[in-house]
């Protein structure tokens, strides 16, 4: 009997319907590669499944790709708590990137780690500045989060652009200067244990973000609050609930997590540099796709980021079998779509086997 | 005088897409199904079209050869908002999720695709639907030479959709029940009316009309297409809920915001804006400050469809 439940537990879980909306979303991607390039659909999709776990580099950039987008994911989860769909994590994240960046090329002074501590303050400052614009809009003027968010992830492109034109730009290289050596993440012996790689403390600054945001929602006060608004607002407002403070505390929080998530990508020194086009941040749009396929846990975030970016690497491994790196998006665009009914269809279960 | 012309015709280039997808919107929204899929079922329209285009053009010409393609791009945009409804009607998923990923699908799908055909992400076509000027209306004096002259196919059509959309959503009994579903569709529903199945009729109408707009805004501003729209999918949502929801107003509405982002890309062609000097950053990034401030100064007031975004299921009662 306790041997069936157990099963049953297991099919019912929701690591278990996570699991089968990737399979759908990496059987649709493979269709896509069987019709678009059939005689290598075979070794794209091994490449993808398997290549970035045998190559040292790619593990390394594994660890490199993960922390902002578990950060954006952490941000957009955060907003979810208390029923807001942060899209403007993209338009957050340039805007902490740009400030680290800045602070990191111009501040010249410091020339300690210190430096680096206050490029990752300044892009916490500014990510939550730029988050906290749609939450005050929405509780003060009940403009939609949605709407906001996007036009704030236009205009601090356009001003990023035009303040690394104006500020940073490097006209040789055609994209930001580099940061000084003192503003560049420490290592802090992390790259030994990987033998002398690239890999640096953002991992583990993503990873205690998570943690941390797991007990601000768990177990404090201000995370009951936050998810008593997000459950049902009349509730809050009866048991005295500061609804709009809550609200507007909630997507600075959620504006810091994405701003920090642009300044560890942008101050690690791994070939990334700021650069000037008119097109959105993607990290932004993945961070959504973590935090749904995580379905807004914050410790599973970890591991939906590491999976993603293990797909993001796989996928740009692909190219020397002609197939075009976007092939992951698509394939995560189908995760995330096929996991929005998947879960009803585990409720449907879990009614009828009671 | 001539810049001014000029700048006018350049607004209603870019205000046509605007309106069509926000009258679409328009139409899914009052039926209570949020449609933020709009900027990708914008962008796989515009994709399928201007494909079509680029294998097509030496065969077929001229006017016909845009027909075919926003027959096309209406229905990828109808195949495409489907999917959407699917999720959200049938499954009674969270809207915004499922659009999101269809957001997220679409451009990487249109820019997977030209790659793996062209080796590139751009898609260019020869621009060959440009009508110099219509046998004597583009005599009359003013509008002939806004309306009239150097202009294309997708104004008229775009104005065609807004009156239908008018007649359709004020004189007609299907319009009248479509609003009752956004409004309470438990009330709807027993009075008879198929609450779902008006859902998936408004949701394949903004489909439609969303791959429509894509195409429209491609075809008089560029001659090639690279996976995206600049976000008009999501200015046309902020378009409606500036329109109240309601033809009219989003019409103004939509010339308004052209007029702004016709500002924004030929400001270097105005005399006085070139004088002053500011960086081309501030004009491009005007459209979307100016949305944001309009939403601040009408959001309080507005009055959304009263179910819009509730799952509506009839079962539950």
């Amino acid at each position: 009997m306790i041997k069936r439940t157990k099963v049953k537990e297991i099919f019912l879980s929701d690591f278990f319907f996570s699991c089968s909306s990737v399979l759908i979303g990496l059987f649709i991607g493979f269709l896509i590669m069987l019709l678009t390039n059939p005689a290598q659909s075979i070794a794209g999709i091994l490449t993808i499944l398997f290549s970035p776990m045998i190559n040292l580099r790619d593990i390394e950039q594994v660890l490199n790709i993960a922390p902002s987008i578990i950060l954006t994911g952490l941000s957009v989860c955060f907003a979810n708590k208390i029923g807001l769909f942060n899209i403007g994590s993209s338009g957050q994240f340039i805007l902490g990137a740009y400030f680290a960046v800045w602070c990191g090329v111009k501040i010249n002074f410091i020339n300690n780690s210190l430096h680096f501590v206050l490029a990752i303050l300044l892009s916490i400052i500014f990510g939550a500045f730029c988050g906290s614009i749609p939450g005050i809009l929405k509780a003060f003027y009940n403009v939609n989060e949605v709407i906001s968010s996007i036009m704030i992830n236009y205009i601090s492109m356009y001003l990023v652009n035009f303040m690394i034109k104006k500020n940073i730009f490097d006209v040789t290289k055609n994209h930001s200067k580099k940061i000084l050596d003192s503003a560049v993440t420490p290592k802090l012996m992390i790259d030994n244990f990987f033998f002398g790689s690239s890999v640096n403390l953002n991992i583990f600054i993503s990873i205690v973000a998570a943690v941390v945001i797991y007990i601000i929602l768990e177990k404090t006060l201000f995370g009951f609050e936050i998810k008593t608004c997000g459950f049902n607002h009349y509730v809050a407002r009866y048991i005295g609930i500061n609804e709009k403070k809550i609200l507007i505390l909630t997507m600075t929080i959620s504006g810091a997590l994405s701003g920090l998530g642009g300044g560890l990508l942008y101050l690690s020194n791994t070939g990334n540099n700021l650069q000037v086009i008119d097109s959105l941040a993607q990290e932004g749009f993945t961070g959504i796709s973590v935090a749904l396929l995580a379905s807004n846990d914050p410790i599973v975030i970890i591991f939906s980021g590491l999976f993603i970016a293990y797909l993001i690497v796989g996928g740009f491994n692909t190219q020397i079998y002609n197939f075009a790196p976007q092939l992951i998006e698509i394939i995560t665009a189908i995760i995330i779509y096929s996991s929005t009914f998947i879960f009803l269809i585990k409720k449907y279960f879990s009614k009828n086997k009671k | 005088m001539h810049i001014f012309v000029f700048l006018l015709r350049q607004t209603i280039f870019f205000s046509m897409p605007l309106l069509i997808s926000a009258i679409g919107a328009m139409f899914s929204e009052l039926s209570g199904i949020v449609n933020i899929a709009l900027e990708g079922i914008m962008i796989l329209g515009a994709f399928s079209g201007i494909l079509f285009i680029n294998q097509l053009q030496d065969k077929i010409h001229g006017q016909t050869l845009l027909l075919i393609a926003i027959l096309i791009s209406a229905l990828v945009g109808i195949f495409f908002s489907l999917i959407h409804g699917y999720a959200s009607i049938k499954f009674k998923a969270n809207q915004i999720i499922s659009g999101t990923a269809i957001n997220l699908f679409a451009p990487a799908f249109s820019v997977y695709i030209s790659r793996m055909i062209f080796s590139i992400k751009q898609i260019s076509f020869k621009n060959q639907f440009i009508i110099k000027k219509i046998f004597l209306l583009n005599k009359i004096p003013f509008l002939g030479e806004i309306f009239f002259t150097q202009t294309y196919i997708t104004v008229f059509i775009s104005f065609f959709i807004l009156f239908l959309s008018w007649l359709v959503v004020y004189k007609t009994r299907f319009g009248l029940r479509l609003r009752a579903c956004g409004e309470n569709p438990n009330a709807a529903d027993i009075v008879g009316i198929e609450v779902s199945k008006m859902q998936y009729i408004a949701t394949a109408i903004s489909g439609a009309l969303a791959g429509v707009s894509g195409l429209t805004f491609i075809i008089p501003t560029s001659t090639q297409f690279d996976g995206n729209v600049a976000g008009y999918g999501f200015l046309a949502l902020a378009v409606l809920i500036f329109g109240q929801w309601r033809p009219d107003k989003i019409l103004f509405a939509s010339f308004l915001f052209g007029f702004l982002k016709a500002i924004s890309t030929s400001y270097s062609e105005i005399m006085f804006l070139k004088k002053i000097s500011i960086s081309s950053y501030f004009y491009k990034s005007l459209p979307y400050i100016i949305i944001l401030i309009v939403l601040i100064w009408t959001s309080k007031n507005t009055k959304p469809p009263n179910a819009l975004g509730k799952i509506y299921d009839s079962n539950e009662n």
